[in-house]
């Protein structure tokens, strides 16, 4: 029992980074831009939040900083993809190259340095429930974050006017601007915001999953995360389920060994990348219900009167 | 107020003037970078890129690192030209890698001329066999390329580490994650003796010339030329769109499969860990900075080979880290990408065109 609970914690732990980062990219995908530099605006916030923490001595610095640097990197991609109309999966393509390399570049100093993480914080009387509290309510604080974040985004999109206007830009930006929205500012808006969610999945790989700064920390979770939003079918709800759910496959190796299980880390490593894949195929098969989800002008570049 | 606005026409001295442009700003905040962090510009870019190139060992370390680039980046064009976002080079390249291992450990007792062929084309073959995944998971179950390709890439480097730490690792290593050195008839031969560059830069060479001889010259290369560029026309045309995408997967995953498999025939003699640094990720810039042309890609190739011998260079004589290389390279994409925007669109000035339509106004107010 006490094994499954840890596991349980474990796994909202494991799925954390994934659900900010894909709560940022749902948001984005939703008013129509694609951005596949997820991976590299992660890297940007990560490198910015551990340098920022180290430097002053506060993890709040480093999550400011690391969503900061999200924003910062997201707003490039935005020029490119959205002022200058530029093709979605080169631009993001590109973002992610080159946070690769700046956050490498800017990180090379402090490789080897560690500092003390974001440490469990019981919240009272949830925390007593049985199961439950010690899963979602005895974590670190980055993690009821992300609970806020996820409600924040489920009642924006269903709600709001503003999560309306979104959805309805995401669907068809002509008649979105023939009513007077101004597609191009939501977009960017959008994409910002998916900047800052990146930044902030980074920084909670650099300071609470494990506080430190390696090359390549992230280890495809950005590219996770963009799948992780074609399984939810754009809906956040479906999305949390699948964020845990991918936690769980990137703990197992952990578990197994933990069970005295003698196989391959190597081989063990390979199942979220798998289980990722296998996802793609259960949703993707059907062409036309991946059709009906779709925003419709998901990935295409708008220019107001060209 | 600047405007963008679509020009009637693409300018074809865009096209070809972007890249330069590119390099040319990548080179200005390169300037800066120094500046910045208090190292002496010049001297910096000149150990950056000229250095490296100034004698004939170093030009063959060029060919070296270029081989590797081309390869991949031709495979990639015939995918990019026909719009198959295959990202999955890497894993091809790692792949052929370790099936090219696998066959020269098997034949480590054997010498002979067939060796080598066996080899390179048993890497060629696992480069295939890796791209064919993708393939069919794009053609018959509609998966998103991109994904598939990138995980694919990460399943690949996780197999390439199990191999090395497991069934491949040499026992009398001392321990280090690496295979056995191949025998003599399993390596590739020098191009030029005395220096470590070898046959691999022929084949990307000739893959070049394939490439250029698929699109100007071939049938199947003008459909897929259509599919990239009208998909639609394609599917009425009755041009077999799945077959299509095979095809460019597949050649794709023979040319980094044969990158691989030259990599640990040619310079490295063994199958280690760290067998690509990103070769087949560098080759995606090669693609766009070549702008899908043969010719293109060669000279792209070139110079981001630079770069990566380039940034050890900066490492060795100034202690920049190794990084620069990165960030060099996502500079030069980022540039690039900018730039081709005005292949596309030109920039005008609000103000000019608002003009005479408010002088007309003037004039119709004061006439009435």
């Amino acid at each position: 029992m006490e094994l499954i609970v840890n596991v349980l914690a474990a796994t909202v732990v494991a799925g954390t980074p994934l659900l900010l980062v894909a709560l940022g990219e749902l948001i984005c995908e939703r008013s129509g831009v694609l951005n596949l530099g997820q991976e590299g605006m992660m890297l940007m916030g990560a490198v910015a939040g551990f340098a920022a923490a180290l430097s002053s001595g506060s993890l709040l610095v480093g999550v400011v900083a690391a969503i900061v640097a999200g924003i910062g990197m997201s707003l490039l991609f935005a020029f490119m993809a959205v002022t200058l109309a530029a093709n979605q999966y080169a631009a993001g393509l590109a973002l992610t190259i080159f946070g690769t390399g700046l956050s490498a570049f800017l990180g090379a100093g402090f490789v080897g340095s560690s500092i003390e993480g974001f440490s469990r914080v019981a919240i009272p009387l949830l925390s007593d429930i049985p199961v439950l509290g010690r899963v979602f309510f005895d974590q670190d604080p980055l993690v009821y974050v992300s609970f806020i974040a996820f409600a924040g985004v489920a009642l924006f999109l269903r709600y709001s006017r503003a999560g309306l206007l979104l959805r309805a830009i995401g669907e068809d930006p002509e008649a979105a601007n023939a009513n007077g929205l101004q597609v191009l500012l939501v977009r960017y808006l959008a994409v910002a915001f998916g900047g800052a969610m990146a930044g902030l999945a980074g920084a909670y790989l650099s300071l609470a999953y494990t506080p430190l700064w390696t090359e390549n920390m992230t280890a495809g979770r950005g590219w996770i995360a963009l799948a992780l939003v074609v399984f939810a079918t754009w809906r956040p709800e479906r999305l949390i389920l699948g964020a845990y759910l991918f936690g769980a496959a990137s703990i197992l190796h952990l578990v197994l060994q933990g069970l005295g299980w003698k196989s391959s880390t190597e081989l063990l490593a390979m199942l979220p990348y798998l289980v990722t894949i296998l996802m793609l195929v259960l949703l993707s098969w059907n062409p036309a219900r991946t059709r009906l989800n779709t925003p419709l002008s998901l990935g295409q570049p708008y220019r107001p009167g060209c | 107020m600047l405007l963008l606005e679509r020009r009637p026409v693409p300018s074809s001295l865009m096209r070809w003037a972007s890249p330069l442009l590119a390099l040319v700003l990548t080179i200005i905040t390169g300037f800066v970078l120094f500046l910045v962090m208090g190292k002496d510009p010049v001297e910096g870019l000149k150990f950056f890129f000229i250095t490296p190139v100034s004698d004939l060992s170093g030009l063959s370390e060029l060919g070296l690192k270029m081989a590797p680039l081309l390869l991949c980046a031709a495979g990639l064009t015939v995918c990019y030209r026909a719009r198959v976002w295959n990202i999955g080079a890497e894993g091809h390249f790692l792949m052929g890698a370790l099936g090219a291992s696998v066959m020269a450990i098997q034949l480590s007792e054997s010498s002979g001329f067939w060796v080598l062929p066996l080899v390179l084309l048993t890497g060629v073959l696992a480069g295939m066999v890796w791209a064919a995944i993708a393939a069919g998971l794009k053609t018959h179950l509609h998966c998103n390329e991109i994904l598939t390709t990138i995980m694919l890439n990460y399943i690949a480097l996780n197999l390439l580490l199990f191999t090395v730490h497991g069934p491949l690792k040499d026992p009398f290593g001392f321990g280090f994650p690496q295979s056995v050195m191949f025998s003599d008839s399993a390596l590739l031969p020098a191009l030029i003796p005395g220096t470590r560059l070898h046959l691999g830069l022929a084949f990307g060479l000739l893959a070049a010339v394939a490439v250029w001889v698929l699109f100007a010259r071939s049938f199947i290369g003008f459909q897929l030329n259509v599919v990239g560029q009208d998909h639609r026309a394609a599917e009425f045309a009755g041009f077999g769109v799945r077959r299509l995408t095979w095809f460019a997967f597949l050649i794709g995953g023979a040319t980094a499969g044969l990158a691989g498999a030259s990599e640990v025939t040619g310079p490295i003699g063994q199958l280690v860990p760290q067998v690509s640094p990103g070769y087949g990720y560098t080759a995606i810039i090669v693609v766009f900075l070549g702008r899908m042309n043969a010719l293109g890609i060669v000279a792209a190739s070139a110079l981001l080979a630079l770069t990566f011998i380039g940034g050890e260079m900066l490492q060795i004589a100034m202690h920049m880290p190794k990084a620069v290389t990165g960030l060099f390279q996502g500079l030069l994409l980022f540039y690039l990408l900018t730039c081709d925007a005005f292949i596309h669109y030109r920039i005008r000035r609000r103000k000019a065109a608002l003009q005479p339509l408010s002088a007309a106004v003037t004039t119709a107010s004061q006439e009435a």
